[in-house]
């Protein structure tokens, strides 16, 4: 590879880090369930992202780089609660930011029901819970989603499809 | 198309799964780790052709030069290198062995790199 395309790898990845650093964050929030390991979680992600980003924007093909970066953070998590050997006991613990981001008055009348969303994802299996991350917190499609956990597009808007229905069907239950 | 409800039911969702901002602080902390990264890179690079020069090894020094004369190259060998230092230090007999084992690493990571390039 010439310099110019190095100067230009580096570049790259810094457009890649601006674009997506709230992405990897809000996945490592609502996927670790708190603040700190959340910030850990972001930064080894974007280390390792670093490492590979060369051939992984080589095999993108022009591709969308977000699933490849989610991805990376998912696996970095899975290896985190090994590490621990345990499961996180508040998925999200911090309701002070939904409290102070639902301040209108419409969404006070629809502030015990937010509560009891948050409160039923919690007891989602990991899988469907990470595809309602990447779907609302992040807003990925179907093809980046199923990218991201390396499903078949269809598969992943069946397990979208289920998870949206067990979670209503929890937040009614409740 | 949705049924109201369920429509309505993924507006909540996507209401309680809302994008969060990182901090500042954390913006701050991956920029730093990443310039260090380069910085380490040249330093570390700078270091070992020092050595290079007053060691009989020093065939490798052309090579680290050729291979790695921008940062982007210089990071990615030192990224490599570092990733199996813990491994080189277990394995060596000594600070000189480990020193030897580390400019044979970067050498070859240097290689791989200028074979690609």
């Amino acid at each position: 590879m010439d310099p110019p395309d190095k100067s230009r790898l580096n570049a790259d990845f810094s457009d890649l880090y601006r674009a997506h650093l709230r992405d990897v964050y809000s996945y490592a929030y609502y996927r670790v369930g708190n603040h700190h390991d959340a910030e850990d979680l972001t930064e080894q992600t974007f280390l390792q992202a670093y490492r590979h980003f060369e051939r992984a924007q080589a095999e993108s093909e022009g591709r969308p780089l977000r699933p490849w970066l989610i991805r990376i953070a998912h696996n970095l998590a899975a290896n985190l609660y090994r590490d621990r050997s345990r499961r996180p006991q508040t998925p999200i613990d911090d309701t002070t930011d939904l409290r102070t981001m639902h301040t209108t008055e419409d969404l006070v009348e629809g502030r015990d029901e937010l509560s009891r969303i948050i409160a039923a994802i919690k007891d989602l299996p990991e899988e469907r819970r990470e595809a309602l991350i990447m779907r609302f917190a992040l807003g990925m499609d179907n093809r980046e989603i199923a990218r991201a956990m390396g499903k078949t597009d269809g598969a992943t808007k069946v397990l979208l499809h289920r998870a949206i229905k067990q979670l209503e069907g929890l937040v009614t239950a409740q | 198309m949705n049924h109201p409800a369920h429509a309505d039911f993924e507006s909540m969702l996507r209401l309680a799964l809302h994008p969060v901002d990182p901090p500042e602080s954390l913006k701050t902390r991956v920029e730093s780790t990443l310039v260090e990264l380069t910085d380490a890179a040249v330093d570390e690079l700078e270091a070992w052709e020092i050595g290079a020069m007053s060691d009989p090894r020093n065939w490798v020094r052309p090579v680290i030069a050729g291979a790695v004369g921008v940062s982007a190259g210089t990071a990615l060998v030192v990224l490599r290198v570092r990733t199996e230092r813990k491994k080189r230090a277990q394995a060596s007999r000594n600070p000189l062995d480990l020193l030897g084992r580390t400019v044979r690493a970067a050498a070859g990571e240097a290689r791989k790199i200028a074979r690609r390039g």
